[in-house]
């Protein structure tokens, strides 16, 4: 019995061995050379695998990064500015600033303001949803709450509003990686600059129907009057298919637009005050009846200089 | 003699068809008509009419945008009041033409008469023409423009052609309707449709529970023998019901014992199948120069009080047929276009008739029920069911996975979207959401691949 278990533990332990010796001269062998600085880089990301920076996983990045003679290509929108240095210092390259971004929900499409028309009673996933058909309310546009962006997110930043049925961006966690932006089947998510201490203005409709027909569908929504193209004085808003947008490379964040919307469809958070929307549209008729009166000067003037001229030629 | 059928999987689902009593009955002309333009699959029309034009029944109002693509012609005389998106039956817009009836103008050309022509014009080349002149599309659901369908790529040659009378989606009764009641016309449309294709054969294929249709069709195709050549080498092939024998390349299988590989076309097997109610359009094109524009819609459901099979206008509202039978009852929860099976819940009773609409159904909420979804338990029916041979549960947990090159290995793209896995799942599993999601994916990922080999292999510094 005792030799039994002794040979037993000896046979074991000695093919445990052979084989381990096995496994270490195989693996010495045909060893894969990799540049030390592959795996230095790696450490230096954040590890979420999310894909946000357009390669396959943080390995795939650092993998590339080091090949590539600049890193003009390499953003990783999740760890920023801050370990885009660091890839920089170790590989010795120069790296250019980017903007922080965040992802902006573009629908405003309440419970309350975008009344149901009918019953989904499908899969709980917007992808199988929105192949079936347009939704169950009347925008054939709007977020259709069933939370592929908030499966989507790695970083646990999109939440479901159950009072409102929309997704909620916590713009600690939004790495802006894009995760979502890919997720949604209806496009209304958008990466769009944080802004600076997080104040920006964005249009919270994607809708390309004419007026009449959004507002029969939902309360919240731009209905193209292009009331905010007009005000706009930065040239930052533009109207096309119905339906407004804010480059936010080019909004000075003065709010005007937001002021002027008759149905609320812009958006301004992070402002350190509300805003007095009298205030601010009685600015604009100021200015607006100085350029008026301006232009009647200006028209004026231009009329006499051509009766005199017409005098002078006639004389 | 056992009966014959398709011999990998199905289903048996209760065939309900309450509204096989009913005549077809011509839908009176609703005010406006909305007549899109894009109801065929391809690219959609483009319209040559503008605002304000009077147009008569029968005249095209918009011509195909591309190869693959068909005319659309005006079911009604009236005035094209406006041309814009509107809302499908999805609640997606799609552009249409808006037209306000004004009695009903038919144009010249067009012979009214119930007498039936069976002599058959010589060219082939032809007949063709004038099936695409008249706008015939593929009447079975799928509405591939059949002018496209009977122009054989080089090379391939076709050997049998079957028309399609099986029906096999449970409640619609409008092929069982024009078989009994227009079976001369279905009859001389094979005779022209063969004649087109240059084959010898052709067989009208019909479900054993369709006994009344069988009987009367093999009479037809008899005594219409002596009328021509083209009128030999008809017959009448019953099959044993089972869902879905209608299927392509499920009929195919059952009628010529051949399968169609993955990716390839019926044509590949020598096959060509076209509906019945394609076979009519395609006799009334040919034979009595009047286009596609209108089709027989049944309209049941065991919650509707009066079942009807209608012969309507392309482009009626949806709302207008069902006020025509009474509105819609208290107790219906879902109305769907087409058979329960593959037909599609309609979320806007507003949008109107297209060319491809077979029924609408009305179910009740205890019909509409969902099983809860509960895990799978491996039990394997769903593969059982499937009439490709594929492994639906497999491909539900691989599209979950996200895994693309696995999909594609498992054939993915081969679904039919016939929704036997989705009915046989004791679990309530929604597969079919998943599977034609990733069968949509894997196509995608094909044609792109296609795509850029073509234009490798395109390019002039490619070798």
């Amino acid at each position: 019995m005792t030799t039994t278990i002794i040979w037993t533990i000896a046979i074991i332990s000695g093919l445990g061995l052979l084989l381990a010796l096995t496994l270490y001269l195989v693996a010495q062998r045909f060893k894969v050379e990799e540049d030390p600085r592959v795996e230095l880089v790696e450490k230096a990301m954040p590890g979420a695998n999310c894909g946000g920076c357009g390669f396959a996983g943080c390995h795939a990045f650092a993998d590339s990064a080091v090949k590539a003679s600049n890193l003009d290509n390499h953003y990783c929108p999740v760890g920023g500015n801050e370990t885009m240095k660091k890839v920089a210092g170790i590989l010795g390259y120069e790296v250019k600033e980017k903007a922080p971004m965040v992802a902006v929900v573009r629908c405003n499409g309440t419970c309350s303001a975008r009344p149901r028309t009918n019953e989904y009673d499908g899969s709980l996933s917007c992808k199988v949803k929105a192949s079936l058909y347009s939704g169950d309310t009347g925008c054939s546009y709007g977020c259709l709450g069933c939370g592929d962006c908030v499966a989507a997110c790695q970083f646990g930043a999109l939440s479901m509003d159950p009072q409102t049925g929309l997704p909620v961006v916590d713009e600690e966690k939004c790495t802006a990686c894009g995760s979502c932006v890919k997720a949604c089947p209806k496009a209304i998510i958008e990466l769009r600059k944080k802004g600076p201490r997080g104040m920006r203005e964005f249009v919270s409709c994607v809708n390309k129907d004419k007026g009449p027909f959004v507002k029969k569908a939902c309360a919240n929504a731009c209905i193209g009057c292009g009331i905010c193209f007009k005000t706009c004085t930065h040239d930052a808003i533009t109207l096309e298919n119905n339906v407004a947008y804010i480059d936010f490379g080019k909004c000075k964040l003065c709010r005007e637009c937001e002021a002027m919307c008759p149905t609320g469809a812009i958006h301004g958070v992070n402002f350190p005050k509300p805003l007095d929307k009298e205030a601010v549209k009685a600015r604009i008729q100021e200015r607006q009846k100085k350029a008026r009166e301006a232009a009647a000067a200006a028209a004026a003037a231009a009329k006499e200089a051509e009766d005199i001229k017409k005098e002078e030629s006639n004389g | 003699m056992a009966r014959r059928t398709f011999s990998i999987g199905g289903v048996h689902p209760n065939d309900a068809k309450i509204s096989r009593d009913c005549k077809l009955e011509y839908l009176p002309i609703a005010p406006t008509v909305y007549i899109a333009l894009s109801q065929h699959i391809g690219a959609p029309a483009k319209p040559v009419v503008a605002v304000g034009d009077k147009v008569k029944v029968g005249q095209v109002i918009a011509e195909p945008g591309a190869f693959m693509s068909a005319y659309i012609h005006s079911s009604v005389s009236g005035t094209v009041k406006s041309i814009g998106p509107r809302k499908d039956l999805s609640g997606n817009n799609q552009m249409v033409v808006e037209i306000a009836v004004e009695g009903d103008e038919w144009i010249e050309s067009i012979d009214r008469s119930d007498t039936l022509v069976t002599a058959i014009p010589d060219d082939p080349k032809a007949i063709i023409e004038k099936i695409k002149l008249g706008g015939v599309v593929g009447l079975g659901g799928a509405t591939f423009p059949t002018h496209v369908k009977l122009s054989p790529p080089p090379g391939k040659t076709c050997e049998m052609l079957i028309i399609n009378g099986c029906e096999c989606e449970p409640y619609l009764t409008s092929d069982f309707r024009t078989l009994l009641e227009k079976g001369e016309q279905v009859v001389v449309g094979t005779a022209i449709i063969k004649k087109a294709l240059g084959v010898g054969k052709a067989t009208i294929a019909i479900e054993d529970n369709k006994p009344e249709a069988i009987g009367h069709i093999t009479k037809v195709v008899e005594s219409l023998k002596s009328k021509g050549p083209e009128y030999s080498g008809i017959e009448v092939l019953p099959l044993m019901k089972k869902y879905p024998e209608g299927g392509e390349k499920q009929l195919i299988d059952a009628v010529m014992h051949r399968q169609v590989r993955s990716g390839g076309l019926p044509i590949d097997v020598g096959a060509v199948v076209d509906n019945v109610c394609t076979a009519l359009a395609v006799y009334e094109a040919v034979q009595k120069n009047k286009p596609l524009i209108d089709n027989s819609v049944t309209v049941t459901g065991e919650c509707f009080p009066k079942q009807a099979n209608l012969v309507v206008r392309v482009g009626t509202p949806l709302n207008y047929v069902i006020d025509y039978l009474g509105g819609v009852p208290e107790s219906a929860a879902k109305v769907i276009s087409g058979g329960p099976m593959m037909g599609k819940a309609i979320a806007n009773l507003e949008a109107a008739t297209m060319k491809g609409t077979g029924g609408l159904l009305f179910l009740t909420k205890e019909q509409t029920k969902r099983m809860p979804e509960s895990n799978c338990i491996r039990c394997g029916k769903c593969a059982d069911a499937c009439p490709m041979g594929l492994e639906p549960f497999l491909l539900n947990r691989l599209y979950k996975a996200g895994d693309t090159d696995a999909l594609e290995a498992n054939a993915a793209q081969d679904c039919i979207m016939c929704g036997c896995c989705l009915y046989s799942c004791p679990a309530g599993i929604p597969l079919l959401d998943a599977i034609s999601q990733a069968r949509g994916q894997v196509m995608g990922i094909m044609r792109a691949r296609a795509a850029a080999a073509k234009a490798t292999a395109s390019s002039p510094t490619a070798k």
